[in-house]
């Protein structure tokens, strides 16, 4: 049996409200997949929903290209990894992560030896006898992932699991994780808030907002090519523009905007006489730049390092945001200053608004 | 019930759902409604059972109201079970104010301590204490008389010995509910009564008393019920001229041997706590989900 | 301090006192006068130190035969509302809002009906049926109400529990038995051994619904009332020593156990 998974229009209502509507993707066999959006637009439902701890209120969720309708959440081929980690409080580290095979009958000494091999993975050997309530936030975590790994699914849940963590161990456990998932080859679908997580981990992110699946994309195009105003926004930092398009020729689009008119690659919904808007990246601002020039009053430059970040205001008040390489810092305005920028049509996008 | 099912599966909610069954049809309903059934039918002699003479009426219950000795006894077991509540109130109140709002954190582990200790000791042991303490020949009777209070031992047993007594044995059960009500009062508020020049009184009246009222309502629809229910401390300190309504059904079942008239005055003393607790409730304006703690 | 001030916190220690007073000296009197000589239970006037009346009371058959009727009792009432008042609580626990309010308020009934009319109502229901008092009674009348102290105490607990443990367990293929098993009843052992206790202990000090049941059974509380009125002996204060003694190391030792696990890190 393969382990894709697909999402056919499923949907969820929770008494009155709409936690999931019409989602439809799929996740491809040993694929790293995220799901990215704001709290409370339905990621989590979604993913009890692909575990069957819930069922779709519309639409079907088929594994392998099986339907799972009626499959309770223990004849489903996967696991779950919760928001909360859910460890078992009153059982060892071991017992924890030997449950899945105790319930599939498996004899004490197999599962002790299972478990202390599992232990030897996440580098928790010699842990098994202590409590989950002894153990760090970040060896938790680590129970957690090998406690589902035990019972060898084929997709694994991961329902935010290093939202817990501080930035440094929440780092190295991306990476681990990462790892994991290449040598295991296990399809997992994992759910986070944070962007630059997503992005880092994932062969590919669908982005989700108030319910609603916005596009499903790799990294990279999700950045360079987002498919809705939405997605613009929320994945990375962008400078948003809004005006009228003018013209739509040649995959580029023309805006005109309170700052004058602009060019960019012409996306989803560009279409000439509609209200629209471009979205510029911070490192696409070039300050001083020919074509495309824009003026803005410069607030805070912050030095980075290898860049400047450029902070200010457009003259019809939408916020600048321009990451200057430190070898072209030489031209940076000076704070309080009108300075100009101007960027490539090609590192700019034109969404119809929508 | 549909997440019954969900969370635990057909066999353990099926087991769930008997086992409460059980318990609620078998012993709490069947038995009530089997008390009604024989309140309302007349006595009768096993042959005579199921005949034409075997018909519901209200005669046992009209019994009651009809007999002056027993329609007496009723309502006086009425105010005694109120006055039982009220005495306990008072007794409670300066002390679980005390242990709310004034007592440190050491005082008061140590008196919750020791408030407990007694309740877990048996009712009719703290009876017997009372029967004891109160005897003719008494250590109560012996010490008013060597200080020369009283000249001859007075027999203490009766109306006195029995509200004493009760008082003792229900004191925890307006304790505790008033005492969690008046923690959640905010020290604040006394203090702003009292910047405001309220008087003791007045903060007391206007102030953690209505606060308090949910609590004060649980504290009295408990020690009212136990008392009117309450068959060992009439029983072992009541006098002649002083029995309880309980005393009476007791006498139909064990002594008079007509257990349909002792059923009706079942119902009725149960039919009046059941009013007492939701007309009490229903003034306090308490949920009956937070009578039970 | 102004002068009212302090004559009013004046009368409130006299009050403490007199409180403290009123709670222990009666058990004080009682317990102390099972060494007096004097063969009617007081402590005025003193008549002499001795221990007899506990080797009288030990030597009475009647007394450990009710003793013995109380704890078979008390074993069975646990057997009965035990597993019963968890199955309410969890039931109840997953109603909807409407059915509960009604549920609960049906659940919590026998509390507030009055001990003799528990006893009278099941004694009528299985005359009927044509079963008389005995132990068989005494246990389902006391049930009928303790299993409610036992549902509250786990309902308490079940507040405090994290469902998503049950999801996890279901997740990694646990059938539904195995996670109540091996998840839900760990985490609730702590509340079932307290509502145990619990339960032993309303169980033997039950009297008022006892009294209707018993038949022709003489459990402790019976034991001792009858005693009261028939022939007390500073033999009664003996066993009422021993039985305060009892349950106050038990109370004690309930309450240490208690606050050691209200100390430990939960996970
Ligand atoms: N059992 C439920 N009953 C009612 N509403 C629910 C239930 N579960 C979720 N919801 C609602 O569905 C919406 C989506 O919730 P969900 O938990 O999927 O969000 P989420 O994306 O995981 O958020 P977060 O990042 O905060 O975890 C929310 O509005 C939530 O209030
Ligand atoms: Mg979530």
């Amino acid at each position: 049996m393969s382990h894709s998974v697909e999402l056919a229009g499923i949907g969820m209502t929770f008494g009155t409200t709409r936690a999931v509507s019409d989602v439809t993707f799929k996740v491809r066999e040993g694929e790293f997949f995220s799901i990215l959006g704001p709290s409370g637009c339905g990621k989590t439902t979604i993913l009890r929903m692909i575990a069957g701890f819930i069922e779709p209120t519309e639409g079907r969720v088929l594994i392998g290209g099986r339907d799972m309708k009626g499959l309770g959440p223990n004849q489903r081929p996967t696991a779950m990894i919760f928001q909360s980690l859910a460890l078992f409080p009153l059982m060892t580290v071991w017992e924890n992560i030997a449950f899945g095979l105790e319930a599939r009958g498996v004899g004490k000494a197999e599962r002790r030896a299972k478990a202390e091999e599992l232990l030897r993975l996440i580098a928790l050997e010699g842990y098994g006898n202590r409590m989950p309530g002894e153990l760090s936030g970040g060896q938790r975590q680590r129970v957690a992932i090998a406690r589902a790994l035990a019972v060898e699914p084929g997709v694994l849940l991961l329902d935010e699991p290093l939202s817990a963590l501080d930035l440094k161990l929440r780092q190295h456990m991306r990476a681990e994780l990462r790892a994991l998932q290449k040598r295991t080859g296990v399809t997992f679908i994992y759910i986070t808030h944070d962007q630059s997580e997503a992005l880092a981990m994932s062969d590919r992110v669908a982005v989700m907002s108030a319910g609603l699946l916005q596009q499903v994309a790799t990294p990279r195009e999700l950045y360079d090519n987002p498919a809705t105003p939405f997605v613009a926004r929320f994945v990375g930092e962008t400078n948003a523009l809004a005006g009228r398009i003018t013209e739509v020729a040649g995959g580029q689009a023309r805006i005109e905007t309170a700052l004058g008119a602009l060019t960019g690659r012409a996306g989803q919904g560009a279409a000439a006489g509609q209200a629209g808007t471009i979205y510029i990246r911070p490192e696409a601002l070039m300050p001083g730049g020919a074509t495309n020039s824009l003026t803005a009053k410069v607030e805070r430059v912050d030095f980075e390092g290898a860049f400047a970040l450029v902070h200010g205001a457009f003259a019809d008040g939408a916020a600048l945001a321009a990451s200057v390489p430190s070898t072209r810092l030489g031209d940076a305005p000076a704070p309080g200053a009108e300075a100009r920028f101007g960027f490539q049509p090609e590192h700019a996008v034109v969404l119809g608004d929508g | 019930m549909g997440d019954l099912y969900r969370r635990f599966g057909p066999g353990l909610s099926t087991i769930f759902v008997a086992l409460v069954l059980v318990w609620l049809a078998g012993m709490v309903l069947a038995p009530n409604l089997m008390m009604i059934d024989y309140a309302l039918r007349p006595n009768l002699p096993p042959a005579a059972i199921g005949g034409p003479t075997d018909t519901y009426s209200l005669a046992n219950i009209a019994y009651l109201a009809g007999e002056a000795t027993h329609r007496t006894i009723f309502l006086k077991t009425i105010w005694a079970s109120a006055l039982v509540a009220l005495t306990t109130f008072l007794v409670c109140y300066p002390i679980a104010f005390w242990m709310a709002q004034r007592a440190t954190v050491g005082q008061l582990s140590v008196v919750l301590l020791l408030i407990i200790i007694p309740f877990f000791i048996n009712e009719v042991l703290r009876t017997l204490a009372w029967f004891i303490i109160l005897a003719y020949r008494g250590p109560l009777n012996a010490v008013l008389m060597n200080l020369g209070i009283i000249e001859a031992p007075i027999r203490w047993q009766g109306d006195g010995g029995v509200l004493a007594a009760m008082v003792y044995a229900y004191i925890l059960f307006m304790l505790l509910p008033i005492y969690n009500a008046i923690e959640s009062l905010e020290k604040a508020q006394i203090e702003a009564a009292r910047d405001l020049g309220a008087s003791p009184w007045r903060i007391h009246t206007r102030v953690v008393i209505p606060h308090a009222k949910a609590g004060i309502a649980t504290g009295f629809v408990f020690t009212f019920m136990l008392a009117a229910g309450s068959y060992v401390a009439p029983a072992l300190l009541g006098a002649p001229g002083s029995r309880w309504f309980t005393e009476i059904i007791y006498n139909w079942f064990f002594e008079g041997g007509d257990w349909n008239r002792g059923a009706a005055y079942a119902l009725v003393l149960l039919v009046l706590c059941l009013a007492v607790v939701l007309v009490t409730l229903k003034i306090a304006r308490v949920n009956l989900a937070d009578v039970a703690k | 301090m102004s002068g009212s001030e302090r004559i009013f916190n004046a009368l409130f220690w006299l009050y403490l006192v007199a409180f403290g007073l009123y709670l222990f000296a009666p058990l004080i009197i009682m317990g102390a006068a099972a060494f007096n000589e004097s063969r009617f239970p007081t402590v005025i006037p003193w008549q002499g130190t001795t221990t007899d009346w506990f080797a009288a009371m030990w030597a009475d058959r009647t007394m450990w035969q009710s003793l013995w009727t109380s704890l078979i009792v008390a074993v069975c009432v646990v057997v009965v509302a035990v597993p019963i008042g968890t199955a309410a609580a969890l039931v109840l626990t997953s109603l909807h809002a409407r059915a509960k309010g009604f549920a609960y308020a049906l659940m919590v009934s026998p509390l507030l009906t009055p001990g003799v009319v528990i006893g009278i109502s099941t004694l009528i229901l299985w005359r009927q049926l044509g079963i008389g008092g005995g132990i068989f009674l005494i246990v389902l009348a006391q049930s009928t109400f303790i299993i409610c102290y036992v549902m509250l105490m786990v309902m308490a607990r079940l507040q405090r529990f994290d469902r998503t443990q049950e999801e996890a367990a279901l997740g990694l293929g646990a059938s539904k038995v195995m996670v109540f098993r091996r998840v839900t009843l760990p985490f609730l052992r702590p509340a079932l051994l307290a509502a145990s206790g619990l339960a032993v202990l309303q169980s033997v000090e039950n009297y008022n619904t006892t009294l209707f049941v018993r038949g022709f059974e003489t459990p402790l509380t019976v034991f001792i009332a009858t005693k009261v009125r028939t022939g007390l002996t500073p033999a009664v204060n003996a066993l009422a020593l021993i039985i305060i003694a009892a349950t106050v190391v038990g109370a004690i030792a309930f309450e240490i156990a208690r606050r050691r696990r209200a100390g430990r890190p939960s996970p």
